[in-house]
């Protein structure tokens, strides 16, 4: 009983009666609804190829990949502290080592997608040394111009377009999973199959990667992580080696990072360097759908992503207004509603629906 | 006599903690006032309270008939009232000389107290001028706090702590200096630990405890045993 | 075989393009630990402001320079006063993300004003003119009054910092800000006016910029990255440092250019990246307290 009055710690003054037991958990009813509800959405979003425009599909790509590489950032800066501006870096890479695990070594897309995520996380444990010597906000520069550096690189092989980028043939995309069947099940054009097949490979990454983060920030090591954002020292005096946790979740995020911009690339189907690493493309939006949603929530980027889609829906006809907009809206956030516009809702109405600070509950039975 | 300066119910805030509990206190032209009271007992919380470190109730403290309770330091020190905080604070990266010369950064008045004056009175500090106040000794180094703070030319001085990890022989000369600024004309609060210390130059004393005033009077009125018992709360 | 003194004068000269670059973000990291994301950004729109009030408007090139000192320095203070001011505090990630998003917004609002093409400040005569240093060594003129600037502007903010009340003032608000207060320094006005001299300091970059260069407004990060570049090698807090900084990440992309044209600014990123790797803290650490 009472699970729906949550108090927050500590609860030293408040005697409670002999027989109550404490209970510690992070779950509320609200938040069981929500999973309820997110299951359903989650099976609307499977179904959806079925009825919805190929435009739709490929609107909701976008959202769900910009929406991965938010929640990843989120994780990397709001929870591991490392406010990196050069995530660019691993789209590029991840996307160049698509491009040539297909175009040279014709290799399958899927697994290819796999093997950048695999290459992006090796050179990110390769660089992240180096970056880690740069403190707090240099290191926001310094992954910068590692990720220039990285774009300056791919530009240098001729085989893979050289400066001006290159193409995949359409016939790659026929060793993709399912293609057949989709295009029996839905009658429909191989192209369009291409598209389905590829936004449910979109939704997959994007849920398993919210599922893993959340699972993530809510286990030891992620309360470790969110305790010494602010303070190396006191946690290191608690025993915890947040310098390992940090440094294996940048790898993992890098890893991440490059998977989606495969798959990013793979759907492109074209790619240059000047795209791939642009820091305008996979940061600045990334960066303002983390800040307009809420930094440190679950939450908070999707409502970004959702933002971001209307107002490039309603502006990108203006050209580069709608970033422009995105800008002002970001700095506006920050500056009146630092914690995002789900962090503010989320206290004014005190609603999580991925709770993740704990909180004890006072229960009546033995 | 006139007050210069009067906190009326004070309250002190440390985000949600209180430190101090409805604290009374003036002080008058002329005088030595001082603070005493265990650690913790809010003796800092006083003094930063009145320098505008730590923004109180508008008319909590009245400087004169203005009520300036929220004013911000930077503002207090240009009513002429200096403090010499807790351990120093000195600018490390400044020499001695121009640790001083940020003391007179309000430039409002320039006399008794300039560059000659204080080089004057802490001689060994014209020698050491051009060095690094962290190559400096405890003593000097306090030396130079009094100065930087004396530099505003100062009404009300606020010193806290200003003997400890001193020598005594040093401790003596730097009390002998505060009664003759207090012959100047500027009131004093020094804030202290040691209670035989802080009594034997005091005009008027306050004893503090857990952020209230337990006793107040003059040394010569009060007996050791009331102060120890308002000093430790037995 | 490449000509040595050619590409070390070279390099030299180009490192003082990026110290000047760096002078400003230098300045609010060492006085007030600010990251101004946005710096480039900020030296290109000083850019265009010369543009404008000079080829546009028509004023001389020195009036239209001047003028922009004393917008960019208003606009400085203002930005301090009404927008870091609020975000600047123990979190590090809430100014970072502010001076991002003012990077994207004065990139995109130069683009919608004055569209993506490339456009140079004119200069006459000096934009080409040479001198000879040597029999066999011809410098630019340009080039070489810009390593001046550099020069002049880094001796003028040390005698701001060493001999005036407000250079102390900075110094004491460097190393304790509530300290610096009790002695009648109004922190949030220190704060202001220094990222106004910042800005102030990126006009005269920015003018060496145009008279030498094309730019247009997607520029900025890169001049951000060499600038950063610069203050890093040289170590933080050091003007002095920071030029010499700059002269290795001229040097460098000097080396690369000769080797092969597009390994130009590859070469200088990879010299910042062996400094890192080396001597993380910069080649001159704690050189000087200058504007810490
Ligand atoms: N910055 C702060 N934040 C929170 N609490 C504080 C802070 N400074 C002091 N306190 C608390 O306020 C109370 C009074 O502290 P204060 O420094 O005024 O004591 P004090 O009498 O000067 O002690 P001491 O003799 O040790 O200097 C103490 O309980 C202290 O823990
Ligand atoms: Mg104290």
């Amino acid at each position: 009983m009472m699970l729906d009055r949550p108090q927050h710690l500590p609860l030293v003054a408040d005697p409670a009666p002999a027989n109550t037991v404490w209970r510690a958990t992070s779950e509320t009813r609200l938040s069981r609804v929500a999973r309820i509800a997110g299951l359903a959405a989650l099976a609307g979003l499977i179904l959806l190829p079925a009825i919805a425009p190929r435009t739709l599909l490929q609107d909701l790509f976008f959202v769900f990949t910009i929406l991965t590489l938010a929640q990843l950032w989120n994780v990397l800066a709001g929870w591991g502290g490392l406010v990196s501006v050069g995530q660019q870096a691993f789209v590029g890479l991840g996307a160049y080592v698509l491009f040539a695990a297909i175009g040279l070594g014709s290799l399958d897309p899927v697994s290819s997608i796999a093997i950048a995520a695999v290459a992006t996380a090796i050179i990110a444990a390769l660089i992240g040394p180096l970056l880690f010597r740069l403190e707090g906000p240099y290191f926001a520069i310094g992954s910068w111009v590692a990720a220039e550096s990285l774009r300056l690189v791919c530009a240098q092989f001729k085989s893979l377009g050289g400066g001006t980028g290159m193409s995949l043939q359409s016939s790659v995309y026929s060793s993709l999973p399912g293609l057949k069947s989709v295009q029996n099940l839905f009658g429909v054009r191989p192209a369009i199959a291409r598209d389905i097949v590829l936004y449910w490979i979109a939704l997959a990454i994007v849920v398993v990667v919210m599922l893993a983060i959340y699972r993530f920030v809510k286990s030891r090591h992620g309360l470790a992580l969110a305790a010494s954002r602010d303070n190396d020292r006191a946690a290191g005096s608690v025993g915890v080696r947040t310098d390992r946790i940090r440094f294996a979740l940048w790898v993992a995020v890098a890893g991440m990072t490059g998977a989606i911009g495969a798959l990013a690339y793979l759907q492109k189907a074209r790619i240059s360097p000047d795209a791939a690493f642009s820091v305008t493309d996979w940061t600045a939006y990334v960066l303002f759908v983390v800040i307009i949603g809420g930094v440190r929530t679950i939450e908070g980027p999707v409502v970004g992503v959702m933002i971001l889609w209307g107002l490039i829906f309603y502006l990108s006809q203006y050209g580069s207004l709608y970033l422009l907009v995105l800008g002002v809206i970001a700095i506006l956030v920050m500056l009146f509603m630092p914690k995002g516009i789900w962090g503010a809702a989320s206290h004014r109405w005190n609603v999580q629906l991925f709770p993740t600070q704990r909180r004890l509950f006072r229960n009546a039975y033995h | 006599m006139t007050i210069l300066l009067r906190a009326s119910a004070l309250d002190a805030f440390y985000g949600d903690f209180q430190a101090l509990f409805g604290v009374n206190f003036q002080i008058a032209r002329g005088e030595i006032v001082a603070v005493i009271g265990a650690n913790g007992a809010g003796k800092s919380t006083l003094l930063k309270s009145i320098a505008g470190l730590i923004d109180n109730r508008h008319d909590a403290l009245r400087w004169g008939d203005e009520a300036i309770g929220d004013r911000p330091a930077a503002e207090v020190v240009r009513l002429g009232i200096a403090l010499v905080p807790e351990g120093r604070q000195l600018f490390p990266s400044l020499t001695v000389e121009e640790n001083l010369l940020v003391g007179a950064y309000c430039g409002l008045r320039s006399a008794p107290w300039d560059l000659t004056s204080v080089y004057d009175a802490f001689p060994v500090l014209r020698e050491r001028r051009d060095s690094r106040v962290t190559v400096l000794s405890g003593g000097q180094q306090q030396m130079v706090a009094i100065g930087r703070a004396l530099m505003s030319n100062p009404t009300l001085l606020l010193c806290d702590e200003i003997s400890l990890g001193l020598a005594p022989i040093v401790v003596e000369d730097i009390y002998r200096m505060l009664a003759r600024i207090r012959d100047g004309g500027t009131a004093v609060v020094v804030v202290e630990q040691d209670i035989v210390r802080a009594l034997k130059s005091a005009d008027r004393f306050y004893c503090l405890q857990e952020g209230r005033i337990r006793l107040s009077g003059t040394p010569s009125e009060a007996d050791s045993d009331t102060i120890t018992a308002a000093y430790f709360g037995t | 075989m490449m000509d040595w003194l050619d590409v070390a004068t070279q390099g030299i000269l180009l490192g003082g393009v990026y110290a000047l670059f760096a002078l400003g973000l230098s300045l609010v990291f060492g006085i007030m630990r600010l990251v101004n994301l946005a710096h480039g950004d900020l030296i290109v729109l000083a850019a265009y402001f010369v543009l404008f009030t000079s080829s546009m408007a028509g004023l001389p090139l020195g009036v239209a320079t001047a003028l922009a000192i004393a917008a960019m320095f208003v606009l400085g203070y203002l930005l301090q006063r009404f927008v870091l001011e609020r975000v600047l505090g123990d979190e590090i990630m809430p100014p970072l993300l502010v001076t991002f998003g003012l990077s994207v917004i004065v990139q995109n609002a130069l683009l919608l004003t004055f569209g993506a093409d490339s456009r140079r400040l004119q200069a006459g005569a000096f934009e080409t003119g040479s001198v000879s240093l040597a029999p066999a060594l011809k410098v630019g003129l340009a080039p070489l009054t810009t390593l001046v600037a550099a020069v002049i502007v880094i001796a003028l903010l040390q005698l701001l910092f060493y001999k005036t009340s407000i250079g102390r003032a900075f110094r004491a608000t460097a190393d304790n800000p509530e300290i610096a207060q009790l002695m009648g320094i109004n922190q949030r006005r220190i704060f202001a006016i220094a990222v106004g001299i910042s800005l102030a300091v990126s006009v005269v970059a920015a003018v060496s910029l145009g008279v030498r260069a094309n730019f247009d407004p997607s520029i900025g990060p890169a001049r951000l990255l060499y600038a950063f570049e610069a203050v890093i090698i040289g170590g933080l807090g050091s003007l002095w440092g920071t030029l010499a900084g700059g002269m290795v990440v001229g040097i460098a992309q000097t080396i690369g250019a000769r080797i092969n044209p597009e390994w130009q600014i590859l070469a200088g990123h990879l010299a910042f990246l062996a400094v890192l790797m080396i001597k993380p803290r910069g080649l001159f650490p704690g050189a000087g307290h200058d504007a810490r």
